[in-house]
């Protein structure tokens, strides 16, 4: 194919008035002073989620902050299998298992750990997990703290949701 | 003795009231462009500095960085050359607060029988004055960027000074016009002139006699006061902050104080040449005397507090035009600001000298 030309639009040339800037200066304050007196005026122009006070709704498939579930009697749903610590690619989870007082049950978490602040949220230990203890679904991520070790969470901030 | 006395008193009543209505409206400047440009852009802006729960609309975050600065280290780099390092700060604010004491901030009042102008120093050589100090805050730019010892304030800072310098010609001339008008340097002489009437019904005010001159005047101030659409020497891209760079703590906020008392005295600075300084359109010392010939007498009190009122509102309105501006257009290149400073600024400021001189001496004055 023969190399061709494209002819590519030039912005047009400025008419005289236009050059002075000096009226297209005032249109441009006009613009901006319709945007102060309507977002004084009314408060909807503005885009600005205010966060901590109003938390916006995140889709429903999110992948946030860890849960996890609980069975009818109280108990975690957890059966300490390691599929998830196994399937993160982060090694974010650390499980203690230890043998369960339910007859019907063999084994549940003593200790469920995640550490936030190497959780990638790629949401492989959901997919993981055989009996649907973990889910990914509070729609929330993880929020601030002062300290590394608050931000490992333990069975308990992890079934509170 | 008492007269001596009542003489200092009001001096250091006059310079305390003037330095509280500057720093006073600097503070409100910075609140006024954080929010503004919040609003202007459909953004909230600052609202979390709170007192007490009290948070009115961000008003106390000027405070708050005013307490940072304070509470931050005072650093100096290794490679600074300290003694300018540490001048630059001061010459980058003292000039623009000595530029105020010319500005007439209202009529001669009589206070115990004895007349008082409400203006610091009323010099003959005012506006030249004006002039000379203000020039001086270059130096406060060149020594910050030399005195940094460091590359990006350097460039910043000449490219700063080359900017101030240039644009100080023009704005010396485009002011000669108001000079010939009203026949005087004195600027209590020029606010007396902008009282009277054009035509009997036209406020002889400086931008009705000058509109040129204004323009050019408030152009060259704008690139003066190094603000956008001239805010060249600040470019993150490629010279981080500009001359200021190396600057921290309360040496860094005393260049921003300068910064926006620049533009405070600017705005004062306008309202007093181009918009009649304290002049109300047609209040006369006893009332308003309007054109048609009808007249509203008022207490003499009343006219003192409307003229005062009126320098006010105006300077606060140029202040609020700077933001406006900032907010509204966008920056020039470096090659277009010289070029507008040297080839457009600087003719037309020349032709406009000309052209007045040509209809005063046409008018036989």
């Amino acid at each position: 194919m023969a190399i061709g030309i494209k002819k590519v639009a030039r912005p047009r040339k400025m008419s005289f008035p236009e050059a002075l800037y000096l009226v297209e200066i005032v249109k441009g304050l006009g613009v901006t002073m319709r945007h102060i007196l309507g977002n004084i005026v009314r408060q909807e122009g503005i885009k600005t989620i205010e966060y901590p006070e109003v938390r916006r709704v995140m889709p429903p498939r999110f992948r946030g902050r860890h849960r996890l579930m609980k069975r009818q009697n109280g108990a975690p749903r957890c059966v300490a299998c390691f599929c998830c610590p196994t399937a993160c690619p982060a090694k974010c989870i650390t499980i203690v298992a230890g043998e369960s007082p339910d007859p019907a049950v063999e084994k549940y978490p003593v200790r469920f750990d995640i550490d936030m602040l190497r959780c990638v949220f790629c949401g492989l230990c959901v997919e993981a997990c055989p009996v649907d203890a973990i889910r990914m679904d509070t729609g929330w991520f993880t929020p601030p703290d002062d300290t590394r070790e608050k931000l490992i969470f333990t069975i308990e901030t992890l079934l509170e949701k | 003795m008492t007269a001596v006395l009542f003489l200092v008193v009001v001096a250091l009543a006059r310079i305390a009231i003037v330095f509280s209505f500057c720093f006073g409206l600097v503070v409100v400047f910075t609140w006024a462009e954080r929010k503004g440009a919040a609003y202007i852009q459909d953004r909230r802006g600052p609202n979390r500095a709170d007192i007490l729960g009290f948070r009115a609309w961000g008003m106390f975050h000027p405070l708050a960085d005013a307490l940072k600065f304070l509470f931050k280290e005072d650093f100096i780099p290794d490679n600074a050359q300290r003694l300018f390092y540490q001048l630059a700060p001061m010459f980058a604010v003292a000039p623009v607060l000595m530029s105020i004491a010319v500005v007439p901030f209202g009529p001669d009042v009589t206070i115990f029988g004895r007349r008082v102008a409400l203006q610091i120093a009323d010099l003959n050589v005012g506006i030249l004055y004006i002039f000379a100090v203000t020039g001086m805050t270059v130096y406060g730019v060149v020594l910050a960027g030399w005195g940094s010892g460091s590359k990006y304030p350097l460039l910043g800072g000449l490219r700063s000074s080359a900017q101030m310098l240039s644009y100080e010609v023009s704005m010396g001339l485009s002011l000669v016009g108001i000079f010939m008008v009203f026949e005087s340097l004195r600027l209590s002489r020029i606010v007396a002139g902008q009282g009277e009437l054009l035509f009997g019904f036209l406020p002889k005010w400086g931008v009705v006699v000058q509109p040129l001159g204004f323009i050019l005047f408030i152009t060259a101030q704008y690139a003066e006061a190094n603000r956008t659409p001239f805010d060249l020497p600040e470019g993150e891209s490629e010279l981080v902050a500009g001359y200021h760079s190396e600057y921290a703590s309360f040496k860094f906020s005393m260049f921003m104080m300068g910064e926006y008392l620049h533009m405070v005295i600017g705005a004062v600075v306008v309202a007093t040449l181009f918009f009649g300084g304290w002049q109300v359109p047609f209040l006369a010392d006893t009332g308003f005397v309007l054109p048609g010939g009808a007249s509203v007498p008022l207490p003499e009190i009343l006219v003192i507090a409307l003229r005062t009122g009126s320098i006010f509102l105006k300077s606060l309105f140029f202040t609020w035009l700077y933001v406006w501006v900032r907010w509204t257009i966008p920056r020039f290149r470096y090659d277009q600001v010289m070029r507008l400073g040297w080839k457009v600024l600087l003719p037309l400021s020349l032709v406009n000298i000309f052209a007045t001189g040509l209809v005063l001496l046409l008018l036989g004055k």
